[in-house]
C-alpha cells in the first residue's frame, strides 16, 4: 500500500444506541481520513460523539445497545465496521490499539502490571515467558518508567496517575500497532504530566511510524500535537482541515466561537470573554438540519433547520458542514 | 486594610497506621502559607493536583480546623472561631465548588437550595425569600421557572450557575472559587467566567480563584500565587508573573500550558517526575529536591520566607530555583 493512501477511511459512519426512549443516533454520518504516520485530532465537547467514534472504530461499543447502523471504516483493505467479531479481535490490540481517559478504571486493579502486559502480548503472539518478560521490560523502558523490573510486579494502585497512563500506553503499543486511538489520554492529568505524556506519544509515534487519532476537548492540546483536525458537534463533523489552516481560518461559526471563547495568555485580564450562548444539546434534542443553529445567534430558516447541510470541501482539504448561515 | 489576611497557615492531617490506628505521620497539605486579599480583588491560586490548593480554600472558609497560623477576616481572627461565632461570619465568606452535580442536593428543588442560606441566617419572611430567589435566578441568567425544578434537570453550566447563585445569596464579601469551570464544557466555560467577572464588578466581591487551567487563572486574576507541595513559591501581579516568572517551578508550569495556536509549537523544558507526597516532604525547597538540583542542600538551612524581588512580586528565595 502506498504511503499516500490514508491508513483509515471512515465514510458516512452512523452509530446509534437503543434506549428506553427509542433509538439515539450518537454519530450521525461522519467521514474522515487518517493520514499515514500523522496525528489526526478529533475535538469536541461532551456528548458530541467523539468517544463513540473511537469505540465504533475499535468495535468496543457497549453490547447489545450500541450498534453501527451504516457506513464503512476502511483500514488496510478491510472494513472494520462489518468484520466478524473473531477477526476484529485479532485486529484490536495488534493493528489498532486504544488508550483511555482514566487509567485507573481501564487497568485491572487486581492484576499486576506485568501480568496485564503479558496478556496483551500472548493474545497475539506465541512466545516463551522469558521473551514476554524481556519485551515487557523493553516496552516499559520505552515509555520511560523508571525501574521497570520492579514495576512489573506492582499493582495499578501503587502507581501515580502519570505512571498509570504510561502503563496503558505500554500495553497499547506492545504489539506495535499501525493505528493508535488515544481517547482523552491526558484529561485526568496535571498540565506538567500532560506535557510529558503528549511528548512521549509523539516520540513513540515517530519511532514506530504509527498513525494516531487523538481525541480531546482541549484545543490547546490539538494545536500542539495534531497535523489534521476534525471538529465534532452534536454527532457530526462540522469542520475538518489541517491544523494550521483550521486555527488560522476557521469557517464554521462553531469552530470560530470555540476558538474565541478560550481565555488566551495574551488577552487583557478581567475583560469579558466572547462566549457561545446556550448549552451543548443533548442527544434527544438533535435536529435534522443545522444543529448549531440555536446557539449561533444567527437567524436560521425552517429549511435550514430541517435539511442537513452538505459536507463539502471548500478549499483544498478543508471540509465544512456547509450551512449557509453558519458558514458565511 | 485588606479583607483577608492569612499568616503562616498550616493544615496538617494525621496519617494513621498500625494496629491501634495511631498517628504515624502527618500529611502537610498546607504548610506555612501567607498572603492577603483586598476588597474587590481576585487572587488566583495555581499548582498541580495535591499541592494543597483546595485544602487552603477549605481552611479559609473554615470547613477545616487549621493546625497553626492565623486567618483574619476584616481584622477579626477566625482561625479557631467556634461554630457559633462563625455563623454570622459565614454570610460574608462563601464557596463555589468544582462539581456542581455533587455540591447541590439532588432531592431539593432549586428554590430549596437558594432559600437555605436565608433560612440558616434567619433572614426575611417566606414572601421576601421567594422574591430573593427570583432575583438571584435572574442575576445568574436562569429563568424564574427554574425555581421549581431539580438540579438533575439542568446542564452542567446551568448547575454551576445555581451554585453561584447560592454563593452570592447573602451578598458575601469573599468567595472561594474552587475550580469553578473545570467540570464544564469549553463553550460554556467562558459564559460562567463572564458571569463571575460581572458579579464581581456589580457586588464588589473578592475572589480566591483556585484552578489548574493557567490561562483561565490569568484571565480572572489581579494577582496569582503558585503553590507547590503546601507552600506558595511565587506570588505576583498576574501579567508580571506570566511575563517574568522567577521560580523554576512557575517557569515549568507556564511552559507546560498547551497554547491553542499551532504556529506556537515549542520544544519545552519538560518537568520530570511527579508531584511528591506531602507526607514527610523533603526539607528545604521541595522543588529543588525534585529536580535534584546541586544547590538544593543550601536551601535546607535557609529561611525560605517569600522575598519581594520587584514591587508586588514575591518569590521563595532558594538558591536552587531562583
Amino acid at each position: 500500500m502506498s504511503s499516500t493512501t490514508p491508513i483509515l477511511e471512515v465514510r458516512d459512519l452512523v452509530t446509534a444506541f437503543d434506549t428506553d426512549a427509542g433509538r439515539m443516533t450518537a454519530v450521525d454520518g461522519i467521514r474522515f481520513d487518517v493520514p499515514r504516520g500523522k496525528t489526526f485530532g478529533i475535538v469536541g465537547e461532551s456528548g458530541c460523539g467523539k468517544s463513540v467514534t473511537a469505540f465504533s472504530i475499535t468495535r468496543l461499543l457497549p453490547q447489545p445497545h450500541g450498534q453501527i447502523l451504516g457506513g464503512s471504516i476502511h483500514f488496510e483493505g478491510r472494513d472494520l465496521a462489518s468484520l466478524p467479531i473473531k477477526e476484529m479481535q485479532q485486529v484490536r490490540g495488534r493493528d489498532v490499539s486504544m488508550i483511555f481517559q482514566e487509567p485507573m478504571t481501564a487497568l485491572n486493579p487486581v492484576q499486576t502490571v506485568g501480568r496485564q502486559l503479558a496478556e496483551a502480548i500472548l493474545l497475539h503472539t506465541q512466545c516463551s515467558l522469558a521473551e514476554v518478560q524481556a519485551r515487557s521490560i523493553d516496552m516499559m523502558k520505552k515509555v520511560r518508567i523508571p525501574a521497570p523490573e520492579q514495576r512489573l510486579n506492582e499493582y495499578p494502585h501503587q502507581l501515580s496517575g502519570g505512571m498509570r497512563q504510561r502503563v496503558m500506553i505500554a500495553m497499547a503499543l506492545i504489539n506495535k500497532p499501525k493505528l493508535l486511538i488515544a481517547d482523552e489520554p491526558t484529561t485526568a492529568l496535571d498540565v506538567t504530566v500532560q506535557a510529558q505524556i503528549l511528548e512521549l506519544i509523539a516520540d513513540l509515534q515517530k519511532e514506530m511510524g504509527m498513525s494516531v487519532i487523538l481525541i480531546t476537548h482541549d484545543l490547546g492540546v490539538i494545536a500542539q500535537v495534531c497535523d489534521e483536525v476534525a471538529v465534532m458537534y452534536a454527532g457530526r463533523i462540522v469542520e475538518r482541515a489541517e491544523a494550521h489552516e483550521l486555527f488560522a481560518k476557521p469557517r464554521h461559526a462553531y469552530t470560530q466561537g470555540l476558538l474565541e471563547s478560550i481565555p488566551r495568555l495574551d488577552s487583557t485580564p478581567k475583560t469579558k470573554l466572547k462566549a457561545i450562548q446556550g448549552n451543548v444539546p443533548g442527544i434527544a434534542d438533535f435536529k435534522p438540519g443545522c444543529r448549531f443553529a440555536g446557539r449561533s445567534g444567527r437567524e436560521h430558516s425552517t429549511a435550514h433547520l430541517n435539511t442537513r447541510p452538505p459536507f463539502v470541501e471548500i478549499s483544498t482539504n478543508h471540509w465544512v458542514e456547509n450551512c449557509p448561515i453558519c458558514v458565511a | 486594610m485588606s479583607l483577608l489576611t492569612v499568616q503562616n497557615l498550616q493544615q496538617h492531617f494525621p496519617v494513621r497506621g498500625g494496629l491501634l490506628r495511631r498517628s504515624v505521620a502527618s500529611c502537610k497539605a498546607v504548610d506555612g502559607v501567607s498572603f492577603s486579599l483586598g476588597a474587590g480583588e481576585t487572587l488566583g491560586l495555581v499548582g498541580e493536583s495535591g499541592c494543597g490548593k483546595t485544602t487552603l480554600g477549605k481552611a479559609i472558609v473554615r470547613l477545616l480546623n487549621p493546625t497553626a497560623g492565623s486567618i483574619q477576616f476584616e481584622g477579626q481572627d477566625i482561625t479557631h472561631a467556634s461554630m457559633g461565632t462563625l455563623r454570622p461570619m459565614r454570610r460574608h465568606i462563601q464557596m463555589i465548588f468544582q462539581d456542581p452535580a455533587e455540591s447541590l442536593n439532588p432531592r431539593h428543588t432549586v428554590r430549596d437550595i437558594l432559600e437555605e442560606p436565608f433560612i440558616v441566617q434567619k433572614i426575611g419572611t417566606k414572601e421576601e425569600r421567594k422574591q430573593w430567589v427570583a432575583d438571584l435566578l435572574d442575576k445568574v441568567g436562569l429563568s424564574a421557572a427554574s425555581a421549581d425544578r431539580f438540579p438533575f434537570e439542568f446542564s452542567g453550566g446551568q448547575r454551576q450557575r445555581i451554585g453561584i447563585a447560592r454563593a452570592i445569596a447573602l451578598k458575601p464579601k469573599l468567595i472561594v472559587c474552587d475550580e469553578p469551570v473545570s467540570a464544564l464544557d469549553v463553550s460554556v466555560q467562558s459564559q460562567v467566567l463572564n458571569l463571575l467577572l460581572e458579579l464581581q464588578r456589580d457586588m464588589g466581591l473578592s475572589y480566591l480563584f483556585i484552578a489548574h487551567g493557567l490561562n483561565v487563572v490569568k484571565h480572572m486574576s489581579d494577582r496569582v500565587a503558585v503553590m507547590y507541595l503546601g507552600k506558595i513559591v511565587e506570588l505576583a501581579p498576574a501579567t508580571e508573573l506570566y511575563q517574568n516568572p522567577r521560580h523554576a517551578y512557575t517557569k515549568a508550569l507556564l511552559d507546560a500550558i498547551p497554547i491553542a495556536d499551532p504556529t506556537q509549537r515549542r520544544t519545552r523544558q519538560l518537568l520530570r517526575g511527579d508531584v511528591p507526597s506531602p507526607i514527610n516532604p523533603p526539607p528545604g525547597c521541595a522543588f529543588g529536591h525534585r529536580m535534584k538540583h546541586p544547590k538544593w542542600e543550601e536551601s535546607v538551612k535557609m529561611d525560605l520566607t517569600l522575598k519581594e524581588v520587584s514591587p508586588g512580586h514575591f518569590v521563595q528565595p532558594c538558591p536552587c530555583c531562583t
